[in-house]
């Protein structure tokens, strides 16, 4: 049974390989990544590049529960949307944005362990199901209690400064990729890797199961809220529905398999690839990368479970030509 | 509140839910024997309802007759995607097959729902017959000849069905695999052929029930996760591995919606499935109607 769930999600192996490098290029990449708004100069770059940050931190908080833990949620929409959601009124009313941000990323934190109790019951696919039917149930309720369009106040619109979302975007995927790597260097993720490989076989070694899920659930939706305050920062008018469209849900899904499911890089990857793609292909053609996606996942699931981060790691082995000997 | 409002929507309700009953039956007989959870069922529906517009809008065919092609279509598309697609899912077991298949079919669902896009739009679209709008009026109640097709038409679907899976050899190999895959491929029945056959079927009555959709409301491709849900609401209430039990829930389904949009508020028909669904998923996981 076991064995066959590998499929999905590969054993994630910490490379610890690389000393002072890794850690260096990283500073060097966050320091450019600071730059870009100096150096960029045309808006839709610097759009692109915002959307690319949001979606790494969409994915990887649902590559938490689901990648680190094992948890397919298809609720996660449910999370931006009320990160999204408490974010704008509380803003909007004349409240201090940054601690609008954390309360609606509290919110969805919440209303994660209010759920997460009774549904972390439910196994597998009817997991799966269950949360979806909860975040549509959300989405519903809030379409009718909140048709109206929310739009900025005139004075923010005339003060909008783009450059200021892409540094909160930026501030937020940093965070989340780097909680999610600690995460995974603790001994927190292994408990969680337990479970996702055989929940019965690691409560019978100790692992309390509920408890690790629900630690993944609330790191995951906080990050989901956070990402849906920034969202609520970005858009000038939306409806609030909007920011529960289970296409949130199916976009962190895609992210992180295309990308590599249960590894630091996969969402991170995955975002770039698909924002890139999304963008190239809308200026041609509707919608067309979401068949793309749509066909590259399935292969994934198939025949490639590691992802682009699985591609990329052969890749480079075949270069080096096995030091090894395999 | 009248008697005949009230009378007027439970038959309204009726008529709605033998929709769900026969999307819901699709998805659970493909449940039941392949055990995979389809969940770009609601896509198929929304195919047939395309296939249904389209004959009707360039081919001015009746909705009702283009089921004659419309059918048979989706059979072939479930062929189809079961040897393509959900073959490679139906080798693993368990835990592991239902959640892999849960995650290709969700791929398939974006992938079918942008490709009817492209070829249609994102516009809605409907069917409008003559003979819509005209009706039966029955003890003040209005009885609309598309929706009473629409009932005809669904007990149909579901009592040949049942026969087929009663009477004939290929019925007893059916249920024999629902039963016990294993002990069925003993006795010499083609466990592949069978999960071919069924996921066939399954995507026709998702046909079946796409056409009496569009019939009924306008339609967008983007109608299939709804249709996905309700027929997993149906399935999760009548208790997994019911197959045929997923027509009367149906039923009841479209019945308590109409109610509650008569009481409550027609804002709030979508979210009672949902809320009942939930709680049935969390408190009586083997379903409302389903043994222990």
């Amino acid at each position: 049974m076991s064995q066959a769930f590998e499929q999905v999600a590969p054993p994630v192996t910490a490379t610890r390989s690389g000393g002072w490098l890794r850690p260096a290029l990283v500073v060097v990449l966050a320091a450019l990544l600071v730059l870009v708004p100096q150096l960029v100069k045309q808006g839709d770059v610097l759009n692109l590049c915002f959307l690319v940050l949001l979606y790494i931190s969409l994915g990887q908080s649902w590559n938490i529960l689901a990648g680190f833990a094992g948890q397919t949620s298809l609720g996660h929409a449910a999370f931006f949307g009320i990160g999204a959601l408490t974010t704008r009124t509380l803003w909007t009313n004349g409240g201090p944005f940054i601690p609008a941000l954390f309360l609606g990323a509290l919110a969805a934190t919440v209303f994660a362990l209010i759920i997460g109790a009774p549904t972390f019951r439910l196994r597998g696919a009817y997991f799966a199901i269950g949360t979806l039917g909860m975040a549509e149930a959300l989405r519903i309720t809030i379409s009718q209690t909140s048709p109206l369009v929310s739009t900025l106040p005139i004075d923010q619109i005339a003060g909008y400064d783009l450059a200021a979302r892409y540094y909160l975007a930026l501030a937020l995927a940093l965070a989340t990729v780097g909680v999610a790597a600690l995460l995974l260097r603790s001994r927190l993720s292994l408990g969680m890797l337990a479970v996702r490989e055989d929940e019965e076989a690691a409560q019978a070694t100790g692992v309390n199961p509920l408890k690790h899920k629900l630690i993944a659930f609330t790191i995951s939706s906080f990050f989901a809220g956070l990402a849906g305050g920034v969202f609520a920062f970005y858009h000038v008018s939306y409806y609030p529905e909007a920011a529960f469209s289970p296409h949130w849900t199916f976009d962190a899904v895609l992210i992180s398999f295309v990308g590599g499911l249960g590894t630091i890089g996969g969402p991170v990857i995955g975002a770039i690839f698909y924002v890139l793609v999304r963008d190239r292909l809308a200026v041609t053609l509707v919608d067309i990368h979401q068949i793309i996606f749509g066909i590259l996942f399935i292969i994934v699931v198939l025949v490639f479970p590691g992802g682009l981060v699985e591609a990329w790691e052969r890749l480079r082995k075949a270069g080096r030509f096995s030091r090894r000997g395999r | 509140m009248s008697i005949e409002t009230v009378a007027q929507n439970l038959v309204f309700g009726l008529f709605v839910g033998s929709m769900y009953g026969v999307a819901a039956v699709g998805l659970s007989l493909v449940f039941g024997v392949l055990k995979v959870l389809n969940v770009a069922h609601g896509e198929l529906l929304m195919i047939g309802g395309y296939v249904t517009f389209w004959l009707f809008a360039v081919l001015r065919i009746d909705p009702f007759l283009s089921m004659l092609v419309t059918v048979p279509a989706l059979f072939l598309l479930g062929v189809v995607l079961d040897r393509i697609i959900f073959r490679h899912v139906t080798r693993l077991t368990g835990e592991a097959k239902i959640k892999n298949s849960l995650l290709v079919s969700f791929g398939l669902s974006l992938i079918l729902q942008n490709v009817v896009i492209q070829l249609f739009r994102a516009d809605e679209r409907s069917v409008q017959t003559s003979y819509s709008g005209t009706g039966l009026t029955a003890f003040g109640i209005v009885l609309p000849y598309t929706r009473l097709l629409i009932l005809v038409i669904a007990l149909v679907a579901i009592l040949s069905l049942h026969t087929f899976l009663q009477r004939t050899y290929t019925g007893k190999a059916i249920r024999a695999t629902a039963e016990d895959w294993e002990a069925a491929a003993l006795a010499g029945i083609s466990i592949q052929s069978v999960y071919l056959l069924t996921f066939g079927l399954g995507a026709a009555l998702a046909g079946i029930a796409g056409t009496l959709v569009s019939v009924s409301y306008s339609i967008t491709p983007s109608i299939g996760l709804a249709w996905t849900l309700r027929a997993l609401v149906v399935i999760v209430l009548a208790g997994t591995g019911r197959i045929l039990g997923a027509f009367p829930v149906g039923l009841f389904l479209g019945v308590a919606e109409a109610l509650s949009a008569t009481f409550i508020g027609p804002a709030y028909r979508e979210l009672v499935g949902l809320v009942i669904f939930l709680f049935v998923l969390l408190l009586r996981p083997q379903g409302l109607f389903g043994r222990t």
